[in-house]
């Protein structure tokens, strides 16, 4: 009988193509995701090499970084530099053949987001692409993770990546979660209790009740920030859910392969006595909704919390705490609920989703956006946005003054229009607040859907579980 | 990567030392989204004025070397930032091989990865070759990996050394994907059982 094995081990195991002396493996990819910014190097190097795309059935491209989020976006992408990356995109992907949603298509958006959409996405794969944000398809019981530029080239014209075998880490989330808490307050809360680094050189399963508990978004929420716990790749085993989630879907087996599919995803879960090299353990009654008070996605802290002092650390931690007080201009000892806010920020491939909206706009409901606070709606792709606008979502957001964008990265990363002028502050449900990553001297504090919408509402950080108590009464 | 064949080509000769990527490809050409397509700015300031005119007296401007694969350059050519746009430049200008008595040595492997050959060799027969290079045109030297030599357009010889796992990967056009493509069967046949196992992948 063979050694008990985990999750992780098992989807590694069925993707050695060759393994040396030395553990190096040649690991095959099923699935190859790509948008603009990190793969026009790479095709370029298949050209001048006279390559092909090895598989380009299992190739999907989506611009998504670049493209502008406005209403008028079909007059086309201002920015030259901008507009020249997803051209080159277009490109590629008609030059090579591979599954392509160009910014006109209904089903564009955040590739991470139309991945699982349309099916490409699938329990027990390898999936990768060139955005550390790939770990998000980790909710399926999928190895997925992120890969440079030249790595992009390698898995294109080989569907293969040299790679060696990450440990393994079990982060175990107990018991239920309270009224107003959810999967963007656990991903937080994880990465606040373990560190950036705590994840590093690890794959990370996560379980537990309170992970079982959540729906399919939720869990793509937790995984998509397993990177920013410095994880190689965070992993969901599959269940009912998953499974009930995938069915239909445009590229999901049906008929017989669906059945054949099914037994294998069964199969697909850590063994009893497996070994973890690391593991971790929260109560899920302890977390808290939570916001980051500085520059790193460690910097989190519940939200009755205050602004922290430096000397509240030790070691590097206290110059760090010190210039990200100085960056974000906070005083220690503020309460968080005292900060106020400029901008409101909903979407990107941690929070862009159709639960995220609707969980935003039973926050908004009936409400007005406070008096000089800017709040963008993005969904994360274009069906999500129709949907919502079937549920009538974008009335609820339009009627308290926010802004209603078309799908796309945006203002998480803003490399298109969407960003934060200089000394701005923005509730964010994106997934980084390191300097300058929403505009230049921007600042931002990361937290969930329904938190953002809070701060939206009232103008600075707010616990919405006071909002939703004035609701009850 | 393509094979390196044998290259018989002109040589321009660049007794310039301290050769840096700066001047090979300067920082303003880094914002591209392209590998290629560099070569039109390799030495862009050496090689034109303000107004982008050609600097006449720049060697690779003058008609008999426009055509050059071989760069007899002075000491410690690719100096300077790392930059890969430095190789990918002068690939890309045409150049496949460059001889110098040192290499900056980011430079020296780059230049590898982009299926160029750097040659070092000793002050005299680096000057000898200049001298070569000088004739022009009609004075075109062979290039020849596999034996590992060079031969002037007057028919002497020149032994040089290379590392022996280079010597094979630029013979065989190898990079990191060439190596894994040397394993293809081994994924067609992953492919195939992962076909019959999985097939809804």
């Amino acid at each position: 009988m063979s050694a008990p094995k985990t999750l992780y081990d098992k989807i590694w195991d069925a993707h050695v193509v060759s393994e040396d002396e030395d553990g190096t493996s040649l690991l095959y990819i099923d699935r190859h995701l790509v948008h603009e910014v990190t793969s026009p190097q790479a095709f370029e190097g298949l050209r001048i090499a006279g390559r092909k795309v090895r598989a380009p059935e299992k190739t999907i491209a989506v611009p998504d970084h670049n493209v502008p989020t406005t209403l008028d976006r079909a007059k086309g992408i201002e920015n030259e530099e901008s507009r020249i990356q997803v051209d080159a995109l277009d490109k590629n992907a008609k030059d090579f053949g591979v599954n392509y949603y160009p910014v006109s298509d209904v089903r564009q958006g955040i590739v991470h987001i139309v991945g699982p959409e349309q099916g490409w996405t699938l329990p027990g794969m390898t999936v990768v692409c060139g955005d550390s944000h790939t770990a998000t398809h980790g909710a399926f019981g999928a190895l997925a993770h992120g890969i440079g530029t030249s790595e992009v080239e390698h898995v294109l014209a080989t569907q293969t990546l040299i790679q060696s075998k990450s440990k393994n880490m079990k982060v175990e989330i107990t018991g239920k979660l309270r009224p107003g808490v959810t999967a963007k307050d656990i991903t937080l809360s994880v990465i606040g209790a373990t560190g950036t680094a705590g994840g590093t050189g690890h794959v990370i399963e996560y379980c537990g009740e309170a992970i079982r508990d959540l729906s399919m978004e939720g869990r793509m929420t937790v995984c998509n920030m397993a990177i920013e716990g410095g994880a190689r790749a965070g992993l969901i085993a599959p269940d009912e859910k998953t499974f009930e989630y995938v069915k239909g879907r445009a590229h999901a087996p049906k008929g017989a392969q669906w059945e054949a599919a099914l037994h294998w995803w069964k199969q697909l879960y850590t063994d009893e006595g497996a070994h973890f090299d690391k593991v971790v353990t929260i109560k899920a009654e302890e977390i808290e909704p939570v916001v980051t008070w500085g520059t790193s996605p460690e910097d989190v802290l519940p939200i009755s919390g205050s602004v922290p002092a430096p000397e509240d650390f030790k070691g590097g931690k206290v110059e760090a705490a010190k210039r990200a007080l100085d960056y974000m201009g906070l005083e220690a000892g503020t309460k968080l609920t005292d900060i106020k806010i400029d901008v409101v920020f909903i979407g990107s491939c941690t929070n862009g989703r159709i639960e995220d909206l609707r969980a935003a706009a039973e926050v908004v409901k009936g409400r007005k956006l406070a008096d000089g606070v800017r709040a963008m709606v993005v969904p994360g792709s274009g069906l999500v946005r129709a949907q919502a606008e079937e549920e009538g979502l974008d009335k609820i957001f339009l009627d308290a003054g926010f802004e209603w964008r078309m799908a796309g990265c945006s203002m998480c990363l803003a490399m298109n229009p969407d960003q934060l002028a200089e000394g701005e502050r923005c509730a964010s449900t994106s997934n980084r607040n390191f300097e300058g990553r929403q505009g230049y001297k921007g600042r931002t504090h990361l937290m969930s859907p329904a938190m953002a919408a809070a701060a939206a509402v009232t103008g600075h950080l707010t616990d919405v579980r006071k909002l939703m108590e004035l609701e009850d009464a | 990567m393509e094979k390196f064949e044998k290259v018989t080509g002109i040589a321009a000769p660049m007794p310039l030392v301290n050769i840096d990527t700066d001047m090979i490809i300067p920082k303003g050409f880094l914002k591209t989204i392209k590998r290629t397509g560099l070569g039109v700015h390799a030495f862009d300031e050496m090689r034109y004025d303000r107004q982008g005119n050609e600097n006449p007296d720049f060697v690779l401007n003058k008609p008999q070397y426009r055509e050059a694969q071989i760069l007899i350059a002075g000491d410690n050519f690719g100096c300077g930032s790392s930059r890969e746009h430095a190789p990918w430049a002068l690939a890309d200008f045409g150049i496949k091989v460059i001889v110098s008595t040192s290499f900056a040595d980011i430079f020296y492997n780059n230049s590898f990865k982009n299926g160029m050959l750097p040659i070092v060799l000793p002050q005299e027969q680096v000057d000898m070759l200049m001298k070569d290079a000088e004739k022009g045109s009609n004075a075109r030297m062979t290039v020849d990996l596999e034996n590992q030599e060079i031969t002037t357009s007057e028919g002497e010889t020149i032994k040089f050394d290379v590392d022996a796992f280079k010597k094979h990967c630029l013979l065989e056009g190898l990079d990191d994907i060439g190596l894994t493509l040397e394993k293809a069967a081994a994924i067609d046949t992953f492919e195939m059982q992962m076909h019959q196992a999985r097939p809804w992948v």
